[in-house]
């Protein structure tokens, strides 16, 4: 075991465990934001920039500051290391820069995404982004494509996080999209349009931090905040069958896998539960789902007075 | 125990008998009629006729709702639901569809409003639904919401929110001097 400080707060890990996997140990506000990195997937990380922590201290055999800013998901831990998130500025700052480059072709499109409400790009937008942007050239726009009948691809959106390929490489046998061209020109894509036919291919949906992969079966049927989310489960042959229902009164407008506090789902589920059991006579429902209070979802209202009950007891 | 009073206006009831000069009740209606035709009678009128006159409206005035439509034609309502989430009486209801290909002439968006529907006895006129619309789709007007005989016809529907394309409606009043400002920004999307 390894300790370490994160913006002042002393942590004990396993060695081997990247800085940011320690201040998820932690939670709370030092967590830094990841839109890359996906505890689920291996390879995943190191590619969206903006998880970066300054390091003070890079081990207590070797008390020199790391020159630069690192990359807190795919950096390990050191015993005594002291690094700096939110208590430093010039990490802030970064991390403001960095958003704007994720926003530089991102289309602000929020009012017809799917997405809008639950996107981890609007979320860190909101906390760390500036509202106006600089840059005074057109976004660029890809040509559409259809990849399926479940899955609905939108290729401007992409900020190319690498993590639907992450997924369709470790979850299915056979991938049949990927990154096509390169640098500016880098966009996701089937080969050859073929479509995504695996039992489990729509957690690309699910794993997608903002919204160029939605469910096709649920398109634009609701925003998200006018939907309840529940608990439920079904027996399924294929995967656990515990999933999140989306549900505007008695119908069921949207299933999804259930996320942990990280955002990250916290198992996958297959096809057959996601986009087809769209009865609420499937699914033996277990109860409304705790949305967090902070997120637009939660004006449901609901969904609080649960939490004071809890709190009560 | 005398009862606590609340205020210092209450008056004690007294059951004492009237005498004649009050039985005869005439003195007190004279005293009356003197305060009305002195006191009031000479007076401007503080109420006018109301159809015949009609008070000036405010510029921001905030009357039944419109719909605008782009310099195109086309529909600007996008279905985004945020004046659903901010209407604080909860009076919008709309059901968002998918444009298909050659309906681009009538929707300025790929999601449009299939339907779009306020309650005008819910709604208390805030005009929130105008503040928080980032399309600069729903505008509050001037025009007063008709009485009507029958509730369900206070659900306005797309037919009388939408404005027409040969008769739109002039919000421009509405705009303030810092609004216009706010729209030469080029760097808000929306104002592209």
């Amino acid at each position: 075991m390894i300790k370490l400080t994160i913006d002042n707060i002393e942590v004990e890990v396993e060695e081997g465990t990247t800085i940011l996997n320690a201040a998820r140990k932690i939670g709370g506000k030092v967590v830094p934001p990841a839109m890359c990195y996906y505890s689920k997937l291996d390879c995943s990380g190191g590619k969206c920039r903006v998880c970066l922590v300054k390091v003070a201290q890079s081990s207590a055999k070797d008390p020199r500051p790391m020159p630069k800013l690192v990359a807190s998901c795919s950096t390990m831990a050191q015993d005594g290391m002291v690094v700096q998130n939110i208590t430093s500025p010039e990490v802030l700052e970064a991390r403001k820069a960095i958003v704007e480059f994720l926003l530089l072709n991102h289309p602000l499109d929020c009012p017809v995404c799917d997405q809008a409400g639950e996107c981890d790009l609007q979320d860190l937008a909101y906390s760390f982004g500036s509202e106006n942007t600089r840059s005074r050239e057109e976004r660029s726009v890809h040509k559409q494509e259809d990849i399926g009948p479940y899955i609905q691809l939108n290729k401007n959106r992409c900020i190319l996080c690498y993590r639907c390929i992450n997924t369709a490489n470790q979850l299915t046998d056979q991938r049949v999209h990927g990154m096509l061209f390169r640098g500016d020109h880098a966009e996701i894509s089937t080969y050859i349009e073929k479509s995504v036919e695996n039992d489990f291919s729509g957690n690309i949906i699910d794993v997608c931090p903002v919204g160029a992969l939605t469910d096709k079966t649920s398109r634009f049927k609701s925003r998200v905040w006018f939907t309840k989310p529940y608990d439920a489960h079904r027996e399924c042959p294929k995967c656990n069958g515990k999933v999140v229902l989306w549900m505007k009164g008695n119908e069921v407008l949207r299933v999804t896998a259930p996320k942990d506090k990280n955002g990250e789902v916290e198992h996958f589920i297959c096809n057959e539960c996601r986009f087809e059991k769209k009865e609420v006579s499937d699914w033996k429902i277990d109860g409304p789902r705790t949305i967090e209070r902070t997120s637009v979802i939660s004006l449901n209202h609901y969904t609080n007075i649960d939490k004071l009950n809890k709190e009560e007891k | 125990m005398a009862m606590q009073t609340l205020t210092n206006r209450s008056k004690v009831v007294s059951n004492k008998k009237m005498t004649l000069w009050e039985k005869i009740y005439l003195p007190a209606i004279v005293k009356g009629l003197s305060i009305t035709f002195f006191g009031h009678f000479f007076k401007r009128k503080v109420t006018f006729s109301y159809p015949d006159k009609q008070r000036e409206f405010s510029p921001v005035y905030r009357g039944r709702h419109v719909l605008k439509r782009d310099d195109q034609g086309r529909e600007r309502c996008t279905a985004c639901g945020l004046c659903a989430l901010a209407c604080p009486a909860e009076a919008i209801t709309i059901v968002a569809a998918e444009r298909k290909p050659g309906e681009e002439n009538l929707y300025r968006e790929e999601k449009y409003a299939a339907t779009y529907e306020i309650n005008m006895l819910r709604c208390i006129f805030c005009g929130l639904c105008e503040e928080v619309c980032p399309k600069e789709a729903i505008f509050l007007t001037d025009q007063i919401v008709h009485s009507e005989y029958e509730r369900p016809t206070f659900i306005y529907g797309k037919d009388k929110l939408v404005e027409s394309v040969d008769n739109p409606v002039d919000v421009s009043k509405r705009q303030t001097k810092s609004v216009l400002e706010f729209k030469k920004n080029t760097g808000f999307a929306h104002n592209r």
